[in-house]
């Protein structure tokens, strides 16, 4: 199956995609902000149909909204986390842009219009050209440099922001950042596993990861694994059964391991701690 | 003939009267509004909204579910969204304590099996695609009148399961610790919730969608909380908001042919912002 080009292009995005999603998610999960990266994840689907209806290339879109929607819920919260409520009414407005765009483009495109909203919903690992594959590598390679580089800081204001804030790091600007990082990461998904279930990839590894350990760079690099881990089996999965969507296969496979956390956790973790001691 | 806005109110209403489809969409709109305030209002409270986003996005596997298994669409709504609502209630719970971060955790795994699952189901069905839209986008045309009945039931059903769990719930729900010492069985009471929530949304959701099940249940009720704390006139505007806000929306989308979906999120964000920053004025 490795010497499908087009199997090859799907494990080099997705193996960078799923990493910097798991590092990612491993924070998202920590700040209880999964809800926002959900909402991100959706206005891939609006950017991606704005673009579509404007007829500019569609990751021009799908960047240029996941960003604005960032910084914009980084300006609405305090300590750049907005509440519940607020991503909520926002969310439901983006999809509701989006829906005016579906619309825009149907009218003025006859068809098509089904096949690239469900490729903007559920993505297409198997559909990325060479180029396509290169290009979200390199760009999924930027985002884990920089989540490393900023992890320290901002392990230590999600934790305890009163200390971190007192100690002079900028909290709100690395909540900023962070989301940031988060919504090009949406945009980058996007294109492999599909905006809706982008949330798969950020959420059950990570859930897993902070079931399993409370060490925090150990669960990094584990929620990590579980996410590059899940877009392997995932894809070998849908090659073999050709009824099996990959980006399904995936988020299957990383909820699975999630249940797995959840069984195992007490049995597993003890297991550690003796080996550890 | 094409309706046309004009300045006579009479003969607007003529105009949106004109067709069954509308009064039959003004109805089943009003009956959702009603009961998607009433339950988005404890949403609201419990800062729940992601959790109901969730069970809203459950309608999808259910119904392309339901649609593989040759089923009748509704069960497949009605099975996904109560599973999904005891998985969550259940799943934030096992192995201790409930925390905001395991919480969000199992909300978004949730969520995401339940869309690569419905993803799945339908490729096996093969359906065709355009009705993902429809599903996850919804929309007021070719509501029939059996319809418009049977929401009227599921409504005065929640309605009543409301009117009785609403004292405790509200207790529970703005001071769990008071009420938990109180007697209040806090953790019944929030599963009965889920529940509850679940049913609301699959009835509604599989009427009008996806999305506007969603605006409905959150926005109005997010936009009455900041207006007033107090309890009743807060209720009271929420309804008042989320039934106005569906009017205005589908004449709007009558009169303009813009999707309804955009109208209705469109007045309730306008109306939810003003609602904010009238209230950081006021400090």
């Amino acid at each position: 199956m490795f010497a499908l080009p087009f199997v090859r292009n799907a494990l080099l995005a997705g193996s960078l995609i799923a990493i910097a999603s798991g590092l990612l998610g491993y924070f998202i999960v920590l700040r209880a902000q999964v809800f926002a990266g959900d909402a991100l994840s959706h206005v891939a689907f609006t950017g991606a149909l704005a673009a579509a209806a404007v007829g500019v290339d569609l990751r021009i879109g799908l960047f240029a909204a996941t960003v604005l929607m960032a910084l914009t819920f980084a300006g609405l919260g305090e300590r750049a986390r907005a509440d519940d409520v607020t991503v909520g009414v926002a969310f439901a407005w983006i999809l509701g842009l989006g829906v005016l765009f579906l619309d825009l483009f149907n009218a003025s495109s006859s068809g098509g219009s089904g096949l690239l909203g469900a490729r903007a919903l559920f993505g297409s690992i198997f559909g990325l050209s060479g180029g396509e594959a290169a290009l979200a590598a390199v760009i999924a390679a930027v985002l884990i440099a920089t989540t490393l580089l900023i992890a320290r800081p901002l392990l230590f204001v999600s934790l305890d922001p009163a200390v971190a804030i007192a100690r002079g790091v900028p909290a709100r600007l690395l909540g900023a950042v962070f989301l940031v990082l988060v919504g090009a990461d949406a945009a980058e998904a996007t294109q492999a596993v599909g905006a809706l279930l982008l949330l798969g990839l950020l959420a059950a590894p990570a859930g897993a990861a902070h079931r399993l350990t409370a060490r925090p760079y150990l669960g990094m690099a584990i929620s990590a694994a579980i996410a590059l881990a899940s877009v392997w089996i995932g894809v070998a999965l849908s090659y073999r059964v050709a009824a099996l969507p990959p980006s399904s296969a995936i988020v299957l496979v990383a909820g699975a391991f999630y249940v797995l956390a959840f069984v195992r956790a007490p049995r597993l973790l003890a297991g550690v701690l003796r080996w550890t001691r | 003939m094409n309706p046309s806005f004009s300045v006579n109110p009479i003969s607007d209403l003529d105009q949106l009267l004109q067709y069954p489809f509308m009064v039959h969409a003004l109805a089943a709109g009003t009956i959702v509004a009603v009961i998607a305030a009433l339950v988005g209002w404890f949403v609201v409270l419990r800062r729940e909204s992601f959790v109901c986003h969730t069970l809203s996005v459950m309608s999808f596997p259910g119904a392309s579910g339901a649609a593989l298994a040759g089923l009748p669409l509704a069960s497949g709504y009605f099975v996904f969204a109560v599973g999904g609502a005891l998985a969550i209630a259940f799943g934030s719970r096992i192995g201790g304590k409930r925390s905001a971060t395991a919480e969000s955790a199992v909300v978004g795994t949730v969520g995401a099996v339940a869309l690569a699952l419905g993803f799945l189901f339908l490729s096996l069905y093969g359906g065709i695609l355009e009705s993902v839209e429809t599903l996850l986008f919804g929309s007021f045309v070719g509501i029939t009148a059996a319809q418009v009945r049977t929401l009227l039931v599921v409504a005065l059903l929640a309605g009543g399961v409301l009117a009785f769990v609403g004292r405790p719930l509200f207790y529970a729900s703005v001071d769990e610790r008071s009420a938990r010492a109180d007697g209040v069985p806090v953790q019944a009471l929030s599963v009965v919730f889920l529940v509850l929530l679940g049913l609301a949304v699959a009835a509604i959701a599989q009427i009008v969608g996806v999305l506007l099940t969603f605006a409905l249940l959150v926005a109005p009720a997010a936009t009455a909380q900041l207006v007033t704390t107090r309890l009743r006139l807060s209720l009271a505007l929420a309804v008042t908001l989320s039934v106005l806000e569906t009017w205005a929306a589908l004449t709007l989308a009558y009169f303009t042919n813009a999707a309804l979906g955009f109208c209705l999120t469109t007045i309730s964000l306008v109306l939810f912002a003003a609602a904010r920053v009238a209230r950081e004025r006021r400090g």
